[in-house]
């Protein structure tokens, strides 16, 4: 009767929903962990450590060969119809509402979320979660909430860095390298550039924060229930690979969402 | 005499990878006087781990009630499980330290977490608590640094902190040698005479186990037997618990001729 493909269809979607619910109430209670007391602020500050300095040299380098690849080719394509003087603004507005978040997110994800999922599965199958709720240490408030807020806190300021080092990165390929007059690409990008593009950006940085460590945190606290993985050090593994590949598809469905409701 | 734990008419049942459900609890019902130490024995997969999570509230039973000190854990939510739950000493199968912390902050954090202790207080109470479990000499070491044996007494050394009513053993004597095995006995028997607590221990170590328990219980296709001594699991005519008796213990064994 297993093999009926009805049986196996509601079944998926039976765990589908159940996995949502799950990890729906899992974000409810790592927000409510705020309110707990003791809120754990050293744990916050490594974690913001952990997640925003330690990211910062790639970032800066992703930023970096992002702007000047921005620059090289945005100049090609400009420079066909004689608006090489419009660098500064297609760059700018590249990177600050479109590349800046989501490359900020994705390179988070990559190196902190994948580290965040690991470190929760393995907790969680050496039953060190477990330890926690019996000695009626919440772990949310212990170990989870931090690294929300952290997430919260530290990826809006990594995509701001990403959007200066990039913008910078363009000017030294376009205005350097190519020749566009240094007065035309600031002066392009400020006229262009307007509040409501720095807001998308910004209001893009935080759902992505909130995304990856939703989903890489979530799937390694149950890393146990998830459907496939196995057991032991593999099912850390997998799930893992998992969440960054299921966070990372996560950011850039919703930067198109984002981006048709917002711009 | 009153009892700490109580089973009634408890179900757990699991699907397996084929979708068939398996019943590892099959309506039991059973008692654990408080106090006292029971042992709870069985084969691999007859749900001895699933038992203490069922009793921790770390699992929901599919029907029947758990209670603990009366109170039942089944219903228990919120803060109210917490406050179940501080009643229990858990040493966890791989003991379950935090290997991000060392030997110190492990058996420091419930006092730190739970209680509003001071630092020298807490300082005090985990430092007298590593001399008593033989530790003095490792606080600033980290768990991946220690033997299988030592972090079990680290564990134990935690667990004991807020003085717990119910400590629960998952099989602690699991990949220790036969020396460390017994002097792990040794500190059970000893830490349960000096704070009178009830032991609840889950192992595959038969029949040395049976030295320490007041009770036995064992777990066989869903269902349960409870016995109050080694011997009357021997004079058991069900069959499969003779073939329990012949597969664990030998044909004949008598509890007063093991060396305590």
């Amino acid at each position: 009767m297993n093999g009926n493909p009805i049986i196996k269809l509601g079944n998926t979607g039976v765990y589908i929903v159940t996995d949502l619910g799950k990890m729906a109430v899992f974000m409810l209670k790592a927000f409510r962990g705020v309110f707990r007391h003791p809120f754990r602020m050293k744990e916050l500050i490594r974690q913001v450590h952990f997640i925003g300095v330690g990211s910062l040299a790639v970032i800066f380098f992703t930023a970096a060969s992002t702007g000047m690849v921005l620059g090289l080719q945005g100049y090609y394509s400009l420079n066909k119809f004689g608006a090489e003087g419009m660098l500064g603004s297609a760059v700018s507005l590249t990177l600050i509402m479109e590349l800046g978040p989501v490359l900020t997110a994705l390179m988070v994800a990559g190196r902190a979320g994948s580290a965040m999922c690991a470190e929760l599965g393995i907790m969680r199958i050496s039953e060190q979660i477990d330890a926690l709720d019996c000695m009626a240490i919440d772990p949310f408030r212990y170990f989870i909430t931090p690294k929300f807020l952290a997430a919260l806190i530290s990826v809006p300021l990594l995509t701001a860095v990403f959007d200066v080092v990039g913008i910078a990165g363009g000017y030294v390929a376009g205005v350097g390298l190519m020749g566009v007059s240094p007065g035309a690409y600031i002066q392009g990008m400020q006229s262009s550039v307007t509040n409501h593009d720095i807001q998308l950006g910004i209001i893009k940085s935080f759902v992505f924060a909130l995304l990856v460590v939703w989903i890489c945190t979530g799937r390694g606290y149950f890393v146990r229930e998830i459907r496939g993985a196995g057991f032991g050090a593999e099912s850390v593994s997998r799930v893992t690979t998992q969440a960054v590949v299921l966070s990372s598809i996560s950011v850039l469905i919703f930067d198109y969402l984002l981006t048709a409701v917002l711009l | 005499m009153p009892s700490a734990i109580d089973f009634r008419n408890v179900v757990k049942t699991f699907a397996k990878k084929n979708g068939e459900l398996q019943s590892v609890l099959n309506g039991v019902s059973f008692s654990i006087p408080a106090g006292k130490t029971t042992v709870i024995a069985g084969g691999s997969g007859q749900g001895k781990s699933v038992t203490l999570k069922l009793v921790l509230g770390l699992m929901q039973a599919d029907a029947g009630q758990v209670f603990v000190h009366d109170q039942d854990i089944t219903r228990a939510r919120g803060r109210e499980m917490e406050r179940l739950r501080t009643q229990f000493g858990v040493l966890f199968q791989g003991s379950a330290l935090f290997d991000s912390l060392t030997v110190f902050e492990n058996v420091a954090l419930p006092l730190r977490e739970r209680t509003e202790k001071s630092e020298a207080e807490i300082k005090t109470l985990v430092e007298g608590a590593l001399a008593q479990f033989e530790l003095s000499g490792h606080e600033e070491k980290y768990p991946a640094q220690l033997s299988g044996g030592m972090q079990k007494r680290v564990g134990l050394a935690r667990a004991m902190q807020l003085k717990p009513s119910i400590m629960l053993f998952d099989e602690p004597t699991t990949g220790l040698d036969p020396v460390m095995t017994r002097e792990i006995y040794h500190l059970f028997a000893r830490t349960q005479a000096e704070f009178g607590f009830t032991s609840v221990i889950v192992s595959h170590d038969i029949p040395k186990i049976f030295n320490l328990a007041d009770q036995v219980i064992i777990l066989n296709n869903g269902e349960m037997d409870v016995f109050g001594s080694p011997e009357e699991i021997q004079w058991s005519e069900k069959p499969h618990i003779q073939e329990f008796v012949k597969m664990t213990m030998g044909d004949i064994y008598q509890s007063h001729l093991v060396e305590k």
